[in-house]
Parts: C-alpha cells; sequence; structure tokens
C-alpha cells in the first residue's frame, strides 16, 4: 500500500485506537483502510461516486453510496466517535447545516478544507482580476465542485457559532507538512494552504 | 425427528445422472404466520463444498421466485445449467473451494419442498388451494429448521437477490446472532403496489386458463400452460429494462422480410417471450407460482415493527451488503437505498452499492463483474472477520 496523504495522516494521528469512525466523502476508502487497519477502527464511509463505493466494498470496506447534504439527517445522535469531513466542506450545498450534523453524529468531528485566504489565492484575484486558480484549488469558476469555500478564519467562526469547541487546530503547508496553529492568528490564514480542525460539540 | 432421502420432482428429469441433492422430512409441524400448520414437512436442498471443522464457513443462498435449490452445475430436470452459475462454484466470488453452500427450494415450491402440487396426507389428493397461504418469513422459518436440523447454528453471509433478498433480510432481522452477513441484492423491504400490481396479473392469467380447473388441474389431467406462459411472458418483461429490450431486440423481426398483417410473431421480441413463457411451463408449477407471487406481495418486513424499518436492525451485529442496479425498475435503487438508510439508523454496519447496468432487474443473474467483485469483497472481509482462510 503507497504511502497515506499527509493531510489524511494528520487526520489519522488525531484517531484513537478502536473509534467507531464515519468518514464522509471517504473516496477510494484509503484513509479508512488504513485506519482498520493499524487503528483496529470500526470503520464505515459515505461516498458520492458509484465507482469509489464500489472500490471500497470490493476491499472490504463498509461504505454506503450517498452524499454528505442529504443523508447525514438520517443519523442517529452520537453514534460515532469520530465523524471525518476531509476535503469536502467546501463543496456542500448547506456547509452550515452539515456541520451540525456532523457535531450531532460524532462526539468528536474532523473537518479539513483548502484555505481560501491563502496569500496565493488573495494575490491571484488581486493582481489577475480573475477567480483564483492554484494547485490546490485547480477549477475554473464555472466547473468548480467548490461552490462554498471559505478562509480558516470563516471556518473558525461557523465552527464557534454552532457551538463547537476547538480542540486542535492544523495548519497545513504547501508542501504537505502540518503544525499546530492558534485557529484565530493572521498568520497561518495567510500562509497555510489548508486546515485541519478537532472539533467537539458543547 | 427428521429423516434424510431423496428428493421427488413432478418433473421427468433431463439429466438423472447429476447429483439431485437432498430432502429432508420433519415429523414437527411448521407453524405458519396465517396460524395453519404445515406437516409433514419435506425439504430439497443442495449443497456445494465442504463444511469446516468449526461449521463456521457456511453461505446460505436463497433462491428467487421462479429459482431452485440448483444454484450451480448441471440441472437434473431441465439439464441446463444453475441459476447463479456466474456467481457460485470454486474459484467464483462465492468460492466453494472456501465455502459450503447451501441453497433450499422454498416451502411452496415445485422442486421436492412440501407446495400446493405435493400430496395432501390427510386426503391422499394433491394439495392444490387447499395448501396453506405462506410467507416469506414462513420460508425462512423452515430454512432454520433445515439448518438445525444439518446441525449447523451461524451462517457466515446469507445472500440471494430479488425474493431470495427479502429472505435475507427476514433471515437478518428473525435470528440476528445467527447471520455474521447479510447480502441482499436487487429486492425491497416490501412488496410494493406496482409489483403487486404485476403479480395479480400473472396469476389472473393462470387463473383464467380453463384447464387450470379450479387448482385442480392435477386431478383433472389438464395442464394450465397457456396461462403460466402468459404470466412468466409478462412478467419476464418485468426482469428487463426499455433499453436492454431495444439494445437485443429492436424492432427486428423474426425470420420474415416484412410485416405478416397477421398476429402471428412478427417481432423477435415477440418470439423471444414465447419462447421464456414456453420453457418456464416445462419446469414451473401453476400453483406454486399463485403461492410464491403471495408470499413476495404479504412482504413488508416493517409491518412487524410498528411501520418503522430500522426497529426490525436495531442492535444487530450482522454486516450488511446491498446492492441494487440503476436500470432494476422492479426492485429499484429507491427500494434498496431505503434499507441502506434504516440499517443506518439502526447503527448497522452496511455498506450499500449501486451498479451500473442497462440490464434491469436481471442482473443480478448476469456476467457483472463490478457485482462479482463487490461480492467477492464483501464475503471476504466477512471471512477474515471469523478468521476464515
Amino acid at each position: 500500500m503507497s504511502a497515506l496523504r499527509p493531510d489524511l495522516a494528520a487526520i489519522a494521528e488525531m484517531i484513537a485506537d478502536g473509534a467507531r469512525v464515519l468518514d464522509i466523502g471517504c473516496g477510494d476508502g484509503a484513509l479508512l483502510e488504513y485506519l482498520s487497519r493499524t487503528k483496529h477502527v470500526d470503520g464505515r464511509g459515505i461516498e458520492l461516486s458509484q465507482q469509489n463505493v464500489n472500490a471500497c466494498v470490493a476491499r472490504g470496506l463498509s461504505v454506503v453510496q450517498g452524499d454528505a447534504d442529504a443523508d447525514l439527517a438520517e443519523y442517529p445522535s452520537h453514534v460515532f466517535d469520530v465523524v471525518i469531513l476531509s476535503q469536502t466542506i467546501q463543496a456542500t450545498r448547506s456547509p452550515k447545516k452539515v456541520l451540525a450534523d456532523l457535531l450531532r453524529i460524532g462526539r468528536h468531528t474532523i473537518v479539513s478544507f483548502p484555505n481560501f485566504g491563502h496569500w496565493r489565492v488573495r494575490l491571484s484575484l488581486l493582481v489577475n482580476g480573475h477567480m483564483p486558480r492554484t494547485r490546490a484549488l485547480g477549477y475554473n469558476w464555472y466547473d468548480t465542485p467548490n461552490i462554498h469555500l471559505c478562509t480558516i478564519a470563516d471556518f473558525v467562526a461557523l465552527a464557534r457559532s454552532s457551538g463547537a469547541v476547538i480542540e486542535r487546530a492544523l495548519a497545513l503547508s504547501e508542501l504537505g507538512a502540518t503544525h499546530p496553529m492558534r485557529p484565530d492568528a493572521w498568520g497561518p490564514n495567510l500562509l497555510a494552504e489548508g486546515a485541519i480542525f478537532l472539533l467537539r460539540a458543547v | 425427528m427428521a429423516e434424510l432421502g431423496s428428493p421427488k420432482f413432478l418433473r421427468r428429469l433431463e439429466a438423472p445422472g447429476v447429483d439431485q441433492g437432498r430432502a429432508i422430512t420433519f415429523d414437527r409441524p411448521l407453524v405458519l404466520d396465517s396460524g395453519r400448520e404445515l406437516s409433514p414437512l419435506t425439504i430439497a436442498y443442495m449443497t456445494y463444498g465442504t463444511l469446516n471443522a468449526g461449521k463456521s464457513n457456511v453461505v446460505l443462498v436463497c433462491h428467487a421466485l421462479t429459482g431452485d435449490q440448483f444454484v450451480t452445475g448441471r440441472h437434473p430436470v431441465t439439464g441446463k445449467s444453475g441459476w447463479w452459475e456466474t456467481m457460485v462454484g470454486p474459484g467464483k466470488p462465492i468460492d466453494t473451494d472456501r465455502f459450503f453452500v447451501i441453497c433450499a427450494n422454498v416451502i411452496g415450491g415445485c422442486m421436492g419442498t412440501t407446495g400446493p402440487a405435493e400430496t395432501d396426507p390427510a386426503t391422499g389428493k394433491p394439495f392444490g388451494l387447499s395448501f396453506p397461504v405462506v410467507t416469506i418469513r414462513d420460508m425462512v422459518r423452515a430454512q432454520a429448521m433445515l439448518l438445525d436440523a444439518l446441525g449447523i447454528h451461524e451462517i457466515l453471509c446469507v445472500t440471494g437477490g430479488s425474493m431470495g433478498g427479502m429472505q435475507v433480510l427476514q433471515w437478518a432481522a428473525s435470528y440476528p446472532e445467527r447471520v455474521i452477513s447479510a447480502l441482499p441484492i436487487a429486492t425491497a423491504a416490501r412488496h410494493s403496489a406496482q409489483n403487486i400490481a404485476f403479480h395479480e396479473v400473472g396469476r389472473q392469467a393462470i387463473m383464467a386458463d380453463p384447464d387450470w380447473k379450479g387448482g385442480n388441474y392435477q386431478l383433472e389431467g389438464t395442464q394450465p400452460s397457456k396461462g403460466l406462459a402468459v404470466a412468466r411472458m409478462a412478467a419476464h418483461i418485468t426482469y428487463l429494462s426499455e433499453a436492454a429490450l431495444q439494445r437485443k431486440f429492436g424492432r427486428s423481426l423474426q425470420n420474415r422480410n416484412g410485416l405478416s398483417f397477421a398476429f402471428g410473431p412478427d417481432f423477435q421480441i415477440e418470439s423471444y417471450l414465447h419462447h421464456q413463457g414456453m420453457t418456464f411451463v416445462d419446469r414451473f408449477d401453476a400453483n406454486s407460482y399463485l403461492y410464491i407471487t403471495r408470499a413476495m406481495d404479504y412482504f413488508d418486513l416493517a409491518a412487524d415493527y410498528g411501520n418503522v424499518l430500522a426497529e426490525a436492525f436495531i442492535g444487530t451485529k450482522t454486516r450488511f451488503g446491498i446492492v441494487s442496479f440503476t436500470s432494476d425498475w422492479l426492485f429499484p435503487t429507491s427500494e434498496n437505498k431505503r434499507i441502506a438508510h434504516a440499517l443506518n439508523a439502526a447503527g448497522a454496519n452496511v455498506s450499500f452499492v449501486e451498479i451500473e447496468t442497462d440490464r434491469g432487474h436481471d442482473a443480478f443473474l448476469l456476467d457483472e463483474p463490478e457485482l462479482f467483485a463487490a461480492v467477492r469483497g464483501f464475503l471476504n472481509s466477512a471471512a477474515a472477520s471469523r478468521g476464515i482462510k
């Protein structure tokens, strides 16, 4: 098996051995497989792409075809130790509702997303006058699935207004390294390409 | 308590030399959902592969409406291949080199298990319509009696498509402690109004045949072949899809250059359906068709649990894998997804796969590589969880 992507490895590091985990937007199941192999988690996934779901089931994972906007409401409360939403919240129709569902379903919630406050994004819009296209955000404005992009500061504000406690915050650098950050600091909001938050409902 | 023997078949055997499986007769009655009792009860079944020492490698296959216990290999009655030859066998997704596969003919059936064509010991005549109406749950109870008699408690995986999938769901709801994993394919937790409607068309076709004789055709020496063939033709359309019919047949004519301006089979699709009807009456009993379609119509799993499907699965440890097909309009993805949602709500361990195909409901019987990969992966993972190599 190839090495886990650095941001996924950082997420995996936050998860306790044997936890019940729901990975929303689990892709081809790389993280879930890693977690069940190394941390013996009881893992479940939700994935939009049917091809990815089939790949997950073929590798023995428990994954349901569905999407975060429509299907999370069906899940009972507090059934998972950790709910993961990796690089997906910016593509949901109702990020606020999705986050509320995550906080309800899991005792802990991990959210990672690309930072629209990164200096390259800001500079690109300022200098070029076009919607930014960067390495992390490579789409045109008219075909991007990322319909609700936010900055780190934006996400922190949403998390707090949703009644979440921020237990950990990590900045993702351009090289894939992760560094602990203070959620309110202005530096990471300018310099981090993405962020990972570990949240807990109050 | 139970006596083991060879099954008796209604029809002449096309392949008398092949394995005919076993039949077990119970001296205690099966109490049915209707309140009536079925006694004596005989269950005809086939097994494939070898039961391991721990009796932990059992895969129970549940057959569909017109299926039977001859899952794979040559069928003794028809002489053709078993209905799930693509799925079950050495090295196949349900690998008989690893797993001990059991399939039993359902009660009400006509391949050796007690059904309306059998002789009623009380009268010495065939049951006909005096046979009690049975349900999916009755079928599952009968299978549980069979497994008990075989000394098998735990089922590694119970699987089947269509009506087989209904039995899978019933197994998981009725005997959660016995079912390690459940793999219902192209099914529903309730039979829809549209599906009941199609079944009623089939039943009315059978009963409208003068040779049906009020269900007493065996005594009268007739066969309601025309009615049964029409029932099969109508049903067969529901197993396919518009796209598949168009691709396979279109408006192609059958052995002619132009329209006949008469009512013979001008079109290939017509002669295909005729063929489906004709071959079916050679192997199936008309009254069995009435009883088994009725059992499907009566199936509504949530009804036994206050109309909340999730309640059927609360606290279950069973792993579930649910499969649907995009072009299946008889048991559409929405019905299968409803099961997945209920299982999620019950906190169960569930996977759900929708497979892209234009072959309609019948896709579960056909060569569908994505289906095979999903079944293989699901079964491997269940086997690994029980330490089965």
